[in-house]
């Protein structure tokens, strides 16, 4: 707890830097156009419950007006030189990093994150995604897919609600230097930073239909990746609606890139450098509400540390300071909704019915909007549902091992394969356990570090393809 | 007379027959280690430092957002933390006087400014400090022990000590062997702080690391074991001569350092950061680390203190523009 004499008192960041619209229609063909099918649904702040705007369902009729703005632009956009697409991603990045102030709390305000997150994390990343693969659009040719790689057409992308701007990044970015034009569909929590990017689409003066922004809940991404125009679909959610996706487009000769759930291990050992170990645990499973598909989750410790290392946890996360997700001191905000605080709220529960011990940071959580505090569970065995399912929330289930043979064992022992983290001052047992963890990220002595230049996706039930690097222009090229 | 120098085997310890290392003395942590080998072990099995996570931990504690009342807390508690500072070859009496007036009352038009914590003057000069600060809280400490280098026999530096003492020094402010660190010889150096801390008695004892000699955190975290078990009142960063000075992930290093510490003993070790902490902003970077890493107690002049000379005047004008909302002049405070 804060020092009685030195509590630090509100820093909160303005919101007058964020003008938002009572209503919002969808982008299409470089417009925001009403809804043909009519419907709207109300986007609400997770932190304090307040209706921040109204926003267009996007029904049938909407996606495929959609797709065929995006068709009717992309032979244009396709034959453009490399060099000139790069000069609209580029300008794109320029912007974002121009209106940083403007997105970051705009994004606090959709998905309750705290703002220390979307200013030094979210935000930055996502222009750096398209200043990364602005680089990449005139040198298509050493991208290793061939000696004149060509884009694919119309790309349909559904992202979630988690890293609502950076998602939209890392799905848009690549697609628009290989010279695909786009329809995203932003999440139904959280679609005002992609309405906001459309407006910096607009300012970049993209050509009109290059990206089209479709809002709308399940239906919509339902009608975009079944539309017949789409010909790659790039999903990012849950393992469950990515199963759905990859069913329905068997046999449709569409192309599929899917980053989906899992549960990560952060194995640490006994030789770890462990205040440091501490920090990337913290970083790992309580950064932005620990609703990251990639979070360490499950926490492995070598026996002999077990003990110091969750006390020295348990000290540490004494000092996170939850609450209003705008004041710059706060590490821990809200939880996005409130079906996924119900979700967090069972698992949790569950861990305790089945034996474990449940341990919450002494915080008081607000009166209004939707919080769940920093939770370690101990004791836990690799049986219980918190040990198997992802959470998808701020909670820590601590499992031990003896040896590096059974860390590797217990690491993989999930069907998921997403991230790994691996704590040891030997550089040899860090190659070691690299080249045996079944996990598409692994790691070493830090947690939950992204850069546009590194590949990053998943194994097993936590998807395929990769987006970042050379390597994410793959899914967006054909040889 | 100390002859021994070696690390050799436990019974090589053992033989040795006129140490005066505490090896084996009842003193709180002492019982850690009992030979050489045993410190030697001790120290090299402490947890390694990971540079890239230290940086960015200290980073997101320098990053925290202190404002309106407890901004005004941090200063005034800065100010009381703050070890008025001259140590140059040209300190003159008068110098040193005209530091002591500002000590006592920083800012003369305003008596809500409590005073610093100590003044830090050489040897030589401690006479006059104790004559200006007579009948105030603000202590006199010295540095000893051939500061800054360090390099002399230990019996020049415990002469250095009691000179300091004789001149009537509360606080005194020792330099390690750095040479005997980086060549392995941990015994050696925790000789050195135990021979210190017996001569200071009742006197308070800083121990400076010079952190910017010693390179690696992993190093930072060794010496201020060292410094701790051979009675260290404090461990200090830097004697201000070397770049880098104080830097916040030392500090960070160092507040862990403490906190382990008094988790295993009981015994409270404060930490002083010194050298380059010149402005209000840095010097509160400081404080939001000792509140989070080692603890709510540890913000208290009693644990923390800040070397400094600059500083104080930033303090100050931050200080009056969070009280009045607008900024004095540089002019409008004395300069020493």
């Amino acid at each position: 707890m804060a020092h009685p004499r030195f509590a630090y008192a509100p820093a909160p960041e303005s919101r007058a830097v964020v003008r938002l619209r009572p209503s919002y229609g969808l982008f299409i063909g470089g417009e925001f156009v009403d809804p043909l099918d009519g419907g709207g649904f109300k986007t609400l702040s997770p932190a304090t419950e307040e209706v921040l705007a109204e926003v267009a369902a996007a029904g049938p009729r909407d996606v495929d007006r959609a797709v065929r703005a995006a068709e009717e632009a992309a032979g244009p956009w396709a034959a453009l030189a490399g060099s000139e697409r790069a000069k609209y991603v580029f300008r794109i990045a320029r912007l974002i990093q121009e209106r940083a102030r403007e997105l970051a709390v705009l994004e606090v305000l959709d998905n309750g994150k705290p703002i220390r997150e979307t200013r030094d994390v979210d935000i930055p990343l996502a222009a750096a995604h398209f200043f990364y693969y602005a680089g990449w659009a005139d040198k298509l040719e050493y991208a290793g897919l061939g000696p004149a790689p060509r884009p694919i057409g119309v790309v349909g992308q559904v992202i979630p609600w988690n890293f609502p701007l950076l998602m939209a990044a890392w799905k848009l970015a690549p697609a628009l230097a290989a010279g695909n034009t786009c329809v995203l569909k932003p999440a139904e929590t959280t679609p005002l930073s992609a309405l906001l990017l459309a407006e910096i689409l607009q300012q970049a003066e993209l050509p009109p239909g290059v990206v089209n922004i479709v809002t709308g809940a399940g239906d919509t991404g339902a009608a975009l990746v079944a539309h017949p125009g789409v010909r790659k679909v790039a999903f990012t959610g849950s393992t469950a609606v990515g199963k759905e996706i990859q069913r329905r487009l068997a046999g449709t000769g569409k192309r599929l890139t899917l980053e989906l759930g899992g549960k990560a291990a952060n194995i640490v050992f006994e030789d770890a450098p462990l205040s440091q170990a501490v920090e990337g645990i913290v970083n790992g499973i309580f950064f932005n509400q620990g609703e990251v598909c990639c979070a360490g989750s499950r926490l492995l410790v070598q026996e002999p540390i077990a003990d110091a290392l969750v006390d020295a946890l348990k000290r540490r996360l004494g000092t996170l300071r939850l609450g209003d997700p705008l004041d710059k001191n706060t590490d821990i905000g809200a939880i996005n909704s409130p079906a996924q605080l119900e979700k967090i709220r069972d698992l949790a529960a569950s861990g305790e019915q089945e034996g474990a011990q449940r341990w919450e940071a002494p915080c008081a959580l607000p009166a209004q909007g939707w919080w769940f505090p920093p939770t370690v569970f101990t004791g836990v065995s690799p049986v219980q549902r918190i040990a198997r399912e992802e959470i998808f929330g701020p909670v820590l289930s601590v499992l031990t091992f003896r040896t590096p043979e059974e860390a590797v064992q217990k690491a993989n022992n999930t069907t998921y394969g997403l991230s790994a983290g691996v704590w040891t001052e030997k550089g040899s047992r860090i190659l070691w356990m690299a080249n045996r963890l079944r996990a598409g990220v692994v790691w070493a002595n830090t947690f939950n570090r992204f850069d546009p230049t590194s590949p990053f996706g998943g194994y097993r039930e936590s998807g395929f393809g990769r987006e970042g690097g050379r390597h994410g222009l793959e899914a967006y090229l054909e040889p | 007379m100390q002859t021994s120098t070696g690390t050799g085997p436990i019974g090589a310890d053992l033989a040795a027959p006129a140490r005066t290392v505490p090896f084996g003395v009842p003193a709180p942590g002492t019982e850690v280690v009992r030979s050489e080998s045993e410190l030697r072990r001790f120290l090299l099995g402490l947890p390694g430092v990971d540079q890239v996570g230290v940086e960015e931990r200290a980073a997101r504690l320098g990053g925290r957002s202190i404002k309106a009342a407890a901004k005004l807390f941090a200063i005034d508690a800065a100010i009381s933390m703050v070890d008025l500072t001259t140590l140059e070859g040209a300190d003159t009496p008068g110098k040193v006087r005209a530091l002591c007036g500002k000590a006592r009352r920083p800012d003369p038009a305003d008596p809500s400014v409590p005073p610093v914590a100590a003044v830090c003057v050489y040897p030589d000069l401690v006479p006059v400090a104790r004559g200006a600060l007579a009948g105030s809280p603000v202590k006199v400490a010295s540095v000893a022990t051939a500061f800054p280098s360090g390099r002399a026999s230990l019996a020049v530096k415990l002469a250095d000590v009691a000179d300091a003492l004789e001149a009537g020094a509360d606080e005194v402010d020792m330099v390690i062997d750095r040479g005997a660190f980086l060549a392995g010889d941990y015994g050696r150096v925790l000789e050195e702080v135990f021979a210190v801390k017996q001569a200071c008695r009742k006197a308070h004892l800083k121990v400076i690391l010079e952190t910017g000699e010693l390179a690696t955190y992993d190093n930072v975290r060794r010496a201020a074991w060292i410094a701790m078990l051979g009675g260290a009142d404090f461990v200090k960063t830097s004697t201000g001569k070397v770049s880098p000075a104080a830097t916040l992930p030392v500090a960070v290093v160092l507040f862990e350092a403490v906190r382990d510490f008094l988790d295993l003993t009981g015994r409270a070790v404060g930490v002083k950061v010194a050298g380059g902490v010149r402005t209000t902003k840095s010097a509160i970077g400081y404080l939001v680390a000792a509140n989070e890493v080692a603890g709510e107690a540890f913000v208290d002049p009693a644990l923390l203190r800040i070397g400094a000379s600059g500083l104080l005047n930033d303090l100050l004008m931050q200080r009056q523009k969070q009280r009045r909302g607008a900024y004095a002049a540089a002019d409008d405070f004395s300069v020493e």
